[in-house]
């Protein structure tokens, strides 16, 4: 098996993986499904680390020095905001004050 | 850290984003599958930084800490309503980033020809292509779908210029044909989002978001990084499959939208001039609703230009407390800007998501109910989208609002919505407009609730 045909098969099976997780999460949850997704499709960044991390200086490296910044405006901006409307997902209260009725 | 540990840390981080994306099938689980996310991020780029793959640790660890810090500052000062276009920032900089890598590979003499000019070019596309959403929902230009002569013949031949340079590029490997595709795609990018409208802004969004995730693919084949790939497909997955519910929720096509608009040429179902909508007033609204027993609200997008989701929050708060109204809120698929926009805007006013009901949930409802508040929204309601086959907007799954005993439309006048389609049920018996601003109306209704 060459190289390339395992990396298409990798690729076809993650389609498959991403097609059912996606199908599974509730319409209400749409936009941090975007935000969430947009966060760690900033994984490109790991190629421009490596870029990046070259010992000498060269065009390339610099290139990838700004591809760092970005993907990580990419990483940190998406993680933050999905975390922030997450926590505005709230259950209702009601039941709360019924229990410390009974209390009294 | 060695070769091995570093892919079994890639596996791990590949299974992390999986159970992160996994979690957002309910919102309990929802905040643990996004720390998720998090462990799996930190993981993979902590084992490739303290691999042997990267040799200077330090212009690299101030790279991340500067990204960090302007990530971190726009997340945390974002407001809710303009979530679309920090998303479809965000989405313009995840495809730069594939651009330059793609970019610095074939500079320092990568022979993967193919797969850097596919990362280059999706990346190019989704970048121009995000930055163009960005100034439109941002407001920085007009939201109105924009036409030059000959649009379509343009993009066309930029489209066969693209993948000619494309294919001199592969077949000779050298850079000029490569600088050109690249600017190519930055042009095409562009030409491709100026045509369409601010409401189908959730489809544009989430198919650039699909982008990002196949940039992610090609620049993986291209280093051959197996965390890249998975979850690039993940992500290109998870934006193709949101494009398509929110096509399916317009009854639109993609072609539709890429190369049409709402309300061209067509001059269908004007309605009668001698139909006389009727106006009613706060005290009236506020009336009706105390002594009904059901209540639905309907928000559209207008709702949370005019920053009523707090009062309207107080509204069914007074209705369900004082008054004992059962109070639902109902959510179209394209209420907002992008897709679940309507959802977190009013999580954002404390309305607790068992209370907030998407179309398909709810729409048997609205024959039970006594009233429905429909808040800025129009297009989502009209039932010419059920019967008038001539209609720009015919099949595309609606709010039925006019099965409940009593409507009430908060709008500033009757003017049509962004289709363009006149609605008769603001003629309807059960009707009642109540004129004005969104948020002003409700606060009156809410007043008088209070008294």
């Amino acid at each position: 098996m060459t190289d390339s045909f395992l990396l298409w098969t990798i690729l076809v099976l993650a389609c498959f993986v991403g097609y059912f997780v996606v199908w599974g999460v509730t319409p209400a949850l749409h936009s941090p499904l975007m935000s969430v997704s947009n966060a760690i499709s900033g994984v490109v960044i790991l190629g421009a680390l490596i870029t990046a991390g070259a010992i000498e200086f060269s065009s390339a490296k610099i290139l990838g020095l700004i591809a760092v910044v970005l993907a990580s405006i990419n990483i940190f901006g998406g993680f933050i905001v999905s975390q922030r409307m997450l926590l505005m997902f709230k259950k209702k209260e009601k039941p709360l004050p019924q229990e410390e009725k009974r209390h009294d | 850290m060695t070769n091995s540990l570093l892919l079994v840390s890639y596996l791990l981080s590949a299974v992390l984003f999986i159970l992160s994306i996994r979690s957002l099938a309910a919102p309990d689980t929802a905040r643990k599958g996004n720390l998720l996310g998090i462990f799996g991020m930190v993981l993979a780029i902590g084992a490739t930084l303290s691999s042997s793959l990267v040799s200077d640790t330090l212009w690299v660890g101030l790279a991340l800490i500067v990204g960090a810090l302007i990530g971190s500052y726009f997340a945390l000062k974002v407001k809710m309503t303009a979530l679309p276009q920090m998303i479809a920032a965000f989405n313009g900089l995840g495809g730069l980033s594939a651009v330059l890598i793609a970019l610095a590979e074939i500079l320092s003499g990568s022979a993967l020809y193919v797969e850097n000019a596919i990362g280059l070019l999706i990346g190019a596309v989704a970048f121009s292509g995000s930055i163009l959403a960005f100034a439109k929902l941002q407001g920085l230009i007009s939201a109105k779908p924009l036409h030059f002569p000959l649009h379509r013949t343009f993009n066309l031949m930029l489209a066969l210029l693209v993948v000619a340079s494309c294919a001199h590029f592969v077949i000779t490997g050298q850079i000029e044909p490569f600088y050109l595709l690249a600017a190519a795609s930055l042009v095409l990018g562009v030409t491709l989002v100026l045509p369409i409208g601010g409401a189908d802004m959730p489809i544009v969004i989430s198919i650039l978001n699909s982008y990002s995730g196949w940039a992610a693919v090609g620049i993986g084949f291209s280093l051959n990084n197996i965390l890249l790939i998975i979850v690039g497909a993940i992500v290109g997955a998870s934006g193709a499959i949101l494009s398509y519910i929110m096509t399916k929720a317009m009854n639109r096509s993609l072609m539709s939208v890429i190369f049409g608009s709402f309300g061209e040429g067509s001059t269908a179902s004007v309605l009668e001039a001698n139909q006389q909508a009727k106006a009613g007033d706060p005290q009236d609204a506020a009336f009706i609703m105390e002594n009904a027993s059901k209540v639905i609200i309907v928000p559209g997008y207008g709702m949370a230009v005019a920053q009523a989701q707090h009062i309207l929050k107080e509204m069914a708060e007074v209705l369900a407390s004082k008054y004992n109204v059962e109070v639902k809120f109902a959510i179209h698929p394209v209420a907002g800007r992008m897709p679940g926009h309507m959802n977190v805007l009013l999580a954002e006013a404390n309305v607790p998501y068992e209370d907030v009901f998407e179309l398909e949930a709810i729409n048997r409802e609205f024959a039970t109910a006594d009233v429905a508040y429909v808040i800025g929204a129009n297009d989502v309601t009209n039932p010419l989208a059920k019967t008038d086959s001539s209609s720009p907007i015919y099949g595309m799954p609606v709010l039925e609002v006019g099965k409940a005993k009593t409507v009430f439309f908060v709008k500033r006048s009757l003017a049509t919505g962004y289709s363009g389609v006149d609605n008769p049920l603001f003629y309807a018996p059960n009707t009642f407009m109540l004129y004005g601003d969104a948020k002003k109306v409700t606060e009156e209704i809410t007043s008088v609730l209070e008294q």
